[in-house]
């Protein structure tokens, strides 16, 4: 079957079997990896992209179910060579290690701040509750997140939380 | 602009972050080649069974099928192997019965995932099912056997007085310890506690993708593996070819946590199907096939018992278990509770008689999970002086203190022979009471039980040990000998200074997210004083890096983080030649630093590496007779393993109602020597800390009594949300090893190991109250309920 969509601001299309599902045809047709897969069950999160300007876990959808929609993935994320705030916030904040599940995370995080300016740490918390990452223990996340809303709202984010009081014996 | 960073404490940006953020990192699954085929695995339904017959002419005439294999086509290549072959190994295919439910029993190669998934599904395998080993215990007293005709389950039983005969002469504590119990001024705590068996879940599912090149022989093998030079010694043993044939790549890898620290079938089954079909050929898990392609971890039960004094002196620490091998030996397996030996007795210098029994059952075989026998060892140690506390009415900060390896018993001798490098662990403990006001905690506690809220204050120290050292240790194990890489665990570090002036380091790690190439670019830009944007590192690369051990083990930055250091210094010594000639000035007086050298006490008098590497790919500009060209390469092999060490403190409040347990606060003060980048370090330990608590309050995998997985997908096997952890908050105490010249000790494993016991310590605390001592893990509300009801009878 034929399928066309916007992906990234551009209109692409592609002939696909009626089971494939979006993140395949993001994957295997658009070859746009970023977009993960973690479990192509709807439980780890890494495959979230935004659907019509809602986050979706691509590997809940069927690739006709997007025909004619607007896609973006992480790689539309960044404005050219301008990262998006919540990109440059995982970066300031150490918001990702084995990055695996950083694209989904990054369009979660995006998603809530559109519709959210100033989340509290526990609503950053309950808005990734989806995405599953085995690495940061979130913290990180969560500072990162906090980093891009006060980018966003044009206010300067608060310093980074490291470990450098020098507390011991040496 | 020139920016050399600091290689201690220097905080920076990650250099592998704009590629991942952007979408852009390239993992396995992430990379195409032309006329790639797919594998797919028939897997067994059942635990135990005879395999009568295998019929593969429906999946083989399906259009798009190129090839259905069985045991009979791999027989020859010889089971999976294993760096320490205690135990049956794993066949490449299942050979004449299958031990666990989803073994591999065929492998179908097909033009895609869909037609290999379709074609795997019609392979017709008819099955005599046999008794199911599954449950531990009875793995050791029962009558049935994991594997038919065995004499026994036990593979092994480690004893902490002759856990390596002939190298280490240990005393038997055992007699003092019975005798201690005699006397009557003692009490005898004693509890049997489950460590129960993990999923390790790495969020990125394994992958493999090889090809095989007739024209020379050669293989070249894509995998999310965390150990690559021992795969590719694996490959070439196995295929019969020269290891330098074999080029295995671990490009970007999506979390490890020791489940990518295995050979697996699936890496030499994707290699013989592309020698075969004369196609690369790619195999990718299903999260739900994980659970059958990957190793799974922890899986003790145990009985830890504390004899001491009324006043707190610890007078003995048993420890009488079994653990859960699974059904075949891969990496590590039956190797993983000396690890835990290794740190048995905690940070306590104490007598110690430790016993535990390895056992095969039909399950997943188990192998190293973050931490790997440390946080099991850790638990129980941790757990039963808590025990031992409450018993004898002390505060549990106390009962540690007291029994404290002290200071100035570093380098300490453990009970089974070990020299624990240093520590300081009453100065951590104490930055841990005084970072959290220990004390206004305790009448906060006291506060809140006044008004019916059960908050508890659990406290968990830990040693690790890492960064395995000394080469003697290949002889036990460690090394990668039985993959055809006769090695020990040493190090590997290349600095290349190219002729433009750029650095390219190779180091001989398979990360999986901590930050090598932002770490090892620390260390070389500080030791030559070279731009840090100008360094580029990498890793995962057989044909590039000369060894390598892979990452596992917190071993990196000790390991070949310092292999590194050295391989800079004999640069900086060669460039100081150099520099010395270009300036007319001693080699002596040459320092390196803001991208270039300069004379001592004259910055102004200075060349640029550019102008330096250029002399050295130059040689009739510089001094006479001097080799050309501008690299080192250094293997380090330190003489001891390194120790860290830490204090953790969980406060958590439980609804005795609901059994529901809310952490409130969790706080971690650690020491894991010098840090190169606290940044990263507190991203270790906070995802440590958060696979320790996932293990003390969500994660079980759970076997029926038929060795069915129940617990194979994430919502039944749930790892933490964001909503499910705290903030973390970090403290730090320094206590610098001399085992490498950078005085670092390692920290992917440290908040593992402290934090199971942490948490579970304070949820007792908190319904200690109702006289409950202990609850087994995952301190789930309906557990923990369950545990109130019973203890108010
Ligand atoms: S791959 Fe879609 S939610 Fe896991
Ligand atoms: S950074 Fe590895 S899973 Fe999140």
């Amino acid at each position: 079957m034929q399928v066309t969509m916007t992906v990234n601001g551009r209109e692409v299309s592609g002939d696909v079997e009626p089971r494939t599902l979006l993140v395949h045809f993001i994957r295997e047709n658009l070859r746009l990896t970023g977009t993960h897969v973690g479990c192509e069950t709807s439980y780890c999160g890494a495959c979230t992209i935004q659907v019509d300007g809602n986050a979706v876990k691509s590997c809940t959808m069927l690739a006709v179910q997007a025909d004619g929609a607007t896609v973006k993935t992480v790689e539309g994320l960044a404005d050219g060579d301008q990262l998006h705030a919540v990109q440059e916030g995982f970066w300031e904040r150490h918001g990702l290690q084995c990055g695996y599940c950083t694209p989904g995370m990054l369009m979660s995080a995006a998603s809530l701040l559109e519709q959210n300016a100033s989340p509290s740490e526990d609503e950053i918390r309950h808005a990734i509750e989806g995405n599953l990452c085995r690495c940061t223990g979130y913290h990180n996340i969560v500072r990162s997140i906090e980093y891009a809303a006060a980018k966003l709202r044009g206010e300067e984010p608060a310093p980074p939380d490291w470990t450098l009081d020098f507390e011991g014996v040496s | 602009m020139t920016t050399s960073v600091s290689a201690m404490g220097g905080i920076v940006r990650r250099k592998e972050d704009p590629a991942l953020i952007a979408g852009r990192g390239q993992y396995v699954d992430d990379i195409r080649l032309n006329g790639e085929a797919v594998m797919a695995f028939v897997r067994s339904p059942f635990a135990h069974a005879r395999i009568n017959s295998i019929d593969t002419a429906a999946a083989e005439s399906m259009p798009g099928v190129l090839a259905v294999y069985t045991i009979e086509d791999v027989r020859d290549l010889g089971p999976v192997l294993a760096q320490v072959p205690v135990g049956v190994l794993r066949p490449l295919l299942a050979d004449g019965a299958v031990h666990h439910v989803g073994e591999a029993v065929a492998a179908v190669v097909a033009e895609n995932s869909y037609v290999a998934r379709d074609a795997a599904d019609s392979v017709m395998v008819d099955y005599d099912p046999l008794p199911a080993v599954v449950d531990m215990k009875a793995a050791v007293t029962g009558t049935d056997r994991a594997h038919e005709g065995a004499e026994s389950n036990v593979l092994v039983t480690w004893f902490s007085h002759d856990w390596w005969p002939g190298v280490f002469e240990l005393e038997d504590h055992r007699p003092a310890i019975a005798e201690a119990k005699q006397r009557d001024d003692v009490v005898v705590v004693s509890q049997e506690m489950l460590n129960q068996r993990l999923i390790p879940t790495a969020i990125e599912p394994r992958a493999v993708l090889a090809d095989w090149n007739h024209g020379y022989d050669r293989v070249k093998l894509w995998s999310s593996t965390q150990m690559p030079h021992a795969l590719a010694g694996a490959v070439a043993k196995t295929f019969g070819l020269p290891s330098n044939e074999v080029h295995v790549v671990a490009p970007e890898v999506g979390g490890g946590f020791g489940a990518k620290l295995n050979i697996y079938p699936d890496e030499i089954l994707t290699v013989f199907a592309s020698k075969d079909l004369n196609r690369p050929v790619r195999w990718t898990e299903t999260r739900r096939e994980s659970a059958f392609s990957t190793i799974q971890g922890r899986g003790w039960v145990a009985t830890a018992t504390i004899t001491g004094t009324r006043d707190g002196e610890i007078l003995g620490y048993e420890l009488d278990g079994i653990a859960d091998m699974g059904a075949y030996s891969q990496n590590f397996t039956v190797a993983i509770p000396v690890l835990g030996l290794f740190v048995a007795q905690g940070q306590y210098d104490i007598p110690l008689a430790w016993q535990v029994a390895c056992v095969q059952t039909n399950t997943q075989t188990t192998d190293a999970y973050r931490g790997a026998g440390r946080p099991e060892a850790s638990y129980y140690i941790e757990r039963i002086i808590d025990m031992y506390a409450a018993e004898i009415g002390m505060d549990p900060t106390e009962v540690r203190r007291k029994n404290f390896f002290k200071k100035e018993d570093f380098p300490a001798t453990t009970a089974i022979g070990l020299t624990m490098d240093s520590g300081d662990y009453e100065t951590n403990l104490d930055t841990l009471i005084a970072d959290v006001d220990y004390a206004g905690l305790r009448s906060m506690q006291a506060a809140a039980r006044e008004e019916g809220r059960y908050i508890g204050i659990g406290v968990g120290t830990y040693v690790e040990v890492c960064g395995f050292a000394p080469s003697v240790l290949a002889e036990f194990g460690f090394g990668w000998d039985a993959y055809g890489m006769p090695t020990s665990f040493s190090g590997s570090g290349l600095v290349r200074i190219n002729p433009d002036g750029s650095a390219t380091v190779i180091i001989g790690t398979g990360p999986s997210g901590q930050g090598h190439q932002t770490t090892w670019a620390q260390v070389v830009s500080d030791r030559l004083g070279i731009d840090f944007d100008n360094v580029r590192v990498t890793h995962g690369n057989t044909a590039e890096s000369p060894t390598g051990v892979g990452t596992f083990g917190s071993r990196s930055a000790a390991v070949d983080g310092a292999a590194t250091y050295e391989a800079a210094e004999k640069v900086s010594k060669k460039a100081a030649d150099i520099v010395a000639h270009m300036l007319e000035a001693s080699a002596d007086d040459i320092r390196f630093a803001d991208g270039g050298a300069h004379v001592a006490g004259s910055p102004g008098h200075k060349v640029t590496w550019a102008e330096i590497a250029e002399v050295a790919y130059k040689p009739h500009k510089g001094p006479e007779g001097f080799e050309a060209g501008l690299e080192a390469h250094a293997v380090f092999s330190p003489g001891n393993a390194t120790w860290p060490f830490g204090s953790h403190l969980a406060v958590v409040e439980v609804d005795p109602e609901t059994g529901n347990v809310e952490i409130l606060r969790y706080v971690g003060v650690d020491d894991c020597g010098n840090r190169i980048n606290p940044m990263i370090v507190d991203g270790q330990i906070h995802g440590g800390i958060a696979q320790g608590i996932g293990q003390a309050m969500f994660e079980e995998a759970i076997y029926d009594e038929d060795g069915n997985l129940l617990t194979g997908s994430l919502i039944d096997y749930p790892i933490p949300t964001a909503g499910d952890l705290p903030a973390f908050e970090l403290g730090w105490t320094n206590t610098p090893t001399d085992v490498n010249p950078m005085g670092v000790k390692g920290i992917g494993e440290a908040g593992t190991i402290g934090s199971a016991q942490t948490i579970v310590n304070a949820v007792v605390d908190a319904v200690s109250p109702f006289g409950v001592k202990h609850i087994d893990m995952p301190l789930r509300p309906k557990r923990v309920w369950d545990a109130i009801q019973k203890a108010r009878g």
